[in-house]
């Protein structure tokens, strides 16, 4: 189970740094969104994976660890809160600056004019 | 308990019930009532905060368990002589910020008073917490006042900007969170007094875990702290954002110095056993290629307020000279110039927004233009700052570059320090000397109109220029206090010792 949540985490890591590295602000917060889930699995995993165990005490003989589920809450809470801040920027700037480039303007591209 | 012993927690939630309750509608539709209630609310802050710093000196640290949790299994909140120095300082900046954007600035759009107050909120959060995953938190509520205050009042620049220094800024927030489950995943807790005593302890295989956790944390406060490679959204960020705002975000890099120095020089420090120290070799040489790149930046900066924004770098520089010093003489030195260097760079914006007023269409380029209304009290300002910024004497520059270099022992350290910060200081002279040149003498015709700055801009400008000098008059007192600080810091606190002051 640990390699596969492993993997997991690994692989939506790696496509939100992807599109992370793309210059406009949709796919940024695409990327965004994704390494905020792989972030929220891997803080999960944090306190180690347990199956059939509640994180309360005295209710049965193993119990996981509360915090890294209390962590988890927390940061999806504001990890919410920041992406919904960033989708109203990201319109805000599409709409101010007319294009949804992060610098505001396309850069310019050589090869475009050779293709039309 | 009275209510003098909840005294360490009253510098955040101070901020917060007033934030909340310029939310509501009585105050919410009176932009005076607003300005009186937010003034107010930070002269009590000023208060509360040198209150604090003198419980702090006269009963040593204060350990405020929230909701009576021990720790570590709840949050703590630690005042020593360290972070109720930087609350301090960080109240006596809200309140000159406030009282300069009452003269008219909070009018160019909403909530103003009410964002402040919440990002006064985070940055004394950050300073005065004892736990990792609560020092997130903070951050968080810091980050998104200062993405909304950023681009408070609108306009194409300040979008731009934004954009990427909130897109930067949430890229951060995960690898902050990324390399605090790597640390909780091998220390098993997040109480900063806690981690200190697990660290030595960790086996053989955890230990490269932990590493990589800490080392991610160095990269997250970097950011933050715009130390090389990661400076490069701070110049347009802080150029393009209103006045008040950029004063108030100088002690935001200031944020990101502080936990660099709490964590990577106290937890990850020189008591961490087999991971003692890992920051410093990559700290060492990043301070002086900031120094550096930042040094020749400002000579290339077009206007006051990118200026300002490099000068702001090259402080960072100097100070993560200071952390990777780590001596006991360094760490007092920095903390003397870190206060320095806030107010100084504080003041320098909010004069920029004033010559920004007065210039016009100019703004604050360094190109000719009509002369300033009150050029001549504007220039005086122009002038002590410069001095401060420089580190001529008399005022407190000159001190805290003194004590720094006095801080170098070692020949193959001062090989490469002295010659950095004094050539630094050397290119900040002449840049400052271009500019005070072009501002004030390379104009075009007499000034016509009887445009006037609000005495409550003067007022909230001289507040913290009358800081610089006195650091130097009272220079003993301040040094004292920071070798004390400084000593505390580096003597790291145990758990133990945490839950005995707190009882």
């Amino acid at each position: 189970m640990e390699l596969v949540y492993a993997i997991c985490v690994g692989f939506m890591s790696a496509c939100g740094i992807f599109l992370m590295l793309r210059g406009h602000t949709f796919t940024l917060v695409i990327g965004l969104t994704l390494l905020s889930y792989a972030v929220n699995l891997f803080l999960f995993a944090s306190g180690g994976l347990t199956i059939g165990a509640p994180a309360v005490l005295n209710s049965s003989e193993n119990y996981a660890d509360p915090l890294p589920q209390a962590l988890v809450l927390t940061a999806i809470v504001i990890g919410f809160a920041m992406t919904a801040f960033a989708v109203i920027l990201a319109m805000r700037g599409r709409a101010d600056l007319g294009s949804d480039h992060v610098d505001g303007i396309e850069p310019f591209d050589p090869l475009a004019e050779e293709k039309s | 308990m009275s209510l003098f012993d909840h005294l360490a927690i009253f510098p955040v939630l101070i901020p917060f019930i007033v934030a909340v309750a310029l939310l509501f509608p009585g105050l919410n539709n009176s932009l005076n009532k607003q300005r009186v209630v937010s003034i107010t609310a930070n002269v009590l802050m000023v208060v509360v905060a040198f209150s604090l710093l003198f419980k702090v000196q006269g009963e040593g640290i204060q350990v405020y368990a929230l909701g009576d949790w021990s720790a570590p299994f709840g949050i703590v909140l630690v005042a020593d002589l360290f972070s109720v120095l930087m609350v301090c300082l960080s109240a006596i900046l809200g309140l000159a910020v406030t009282l300069y954007a009452s003269a008219g600035e909070d009018k160019t759009g909403a909530f103003f008073h009410s964002l402040i107050m919440f990002q006064l909120m985070g940055i004394n959060g950050a300073f005065l917490t004892g736990d990792a995953f609560n020092l997130f938190v903070f951050f968080e509520v810091l980050l998104i006042a200062s993405y909304s205050l950023m681009i408070h009042g609108g306009g194409k620049q300040k979008t731009q900007a934004n954009i990427h220094y909130v897109f930067l800024n949430l890229i951060g927030s995960s690898l902050f969170l990324f390399a605090l489950g790597t640390l909780y995943g091998t220390l098993g807790t997040l109480n900063f007094a806690d981690m200190a005593d697990k660290i030595p302890l960790l086996s053989d295989n955890e230990l490269l875990i932990a590493k990589s956790g800490a080392l991610l944390l160095l990269a997250v406060f970097g950011l933050k702290a715009a130390m090389l490679p990661l400076h490069f959204w701070l110049p347009k960020a802080y150029s393009s954002t209103s006045t008040s705002v950029a004063a108030l975000f100088a002690i935001m890099t200031k944020v990101g110095i502080y936990s660099i120095w709490r964590v990577h020089g106290v937890i990850f420090g020189d008591q961490a056993g087999e991971l003692a120290n890992i920051a410093l070799p990559w700290l060492w040489p990043i301070a002086l290629l900031t120094i550096a790149v930042a040094s020749i930046a400002v000579l290339a900066s077009k206007s006051l307020k990118v200026l300002c924004s490099n000068l702001v770098i090259v402080s960072v520089g100097t100070l993560l000279v200071t952390i990777s010093l780590n001596t006991v003489q360094a760490t007092s030195a920095g903390i003397y110039y870190l206060i320095h260097s806030t107010v100084a760079c504080a003041a320098m914006f909010l004069l920029a927004g004033l010559i920004q007023q007065q210039r016009g269409q100019a703004e604050d380029r360094f190109v000719a233009a009509r002369a300033m209304s009150q050029a001549g009290i504007l220039g005086f300002i122009f002038a002590l700052l410069a001095i401060a910024l420089i580190g001529m004497p008399p005022l407190s520059g000159f001190v805290g570059k003194a004590l720094i270099l006095q801080s170098v022992t070692k020949a193959s350290q001062a090989m490469w320090v002295f010659p950095l910060v004094l050539v630094g200081g050397l290119i900040a002279m002449i840049a400052l000397a271009r500019a005070g040149t072009s501002l004030f003498w390379q104009t075009t015709g007499e000034n016509t109109s009887a445009l006037k700055s609000h005495p409550m801009q003067y007022i909230a400008i001289g507040l913290l220029v009358g800081i610089l000098p006195l650091m130097v008059i009272f220079g003993g007192t301040v040094n004292d206090y920071t070798q004390l600080a400084a000593e505390q810091l580096k003597a790291g606190l145990s758990l133990q010792q945490l839950n005995e002051v707190a009882k």
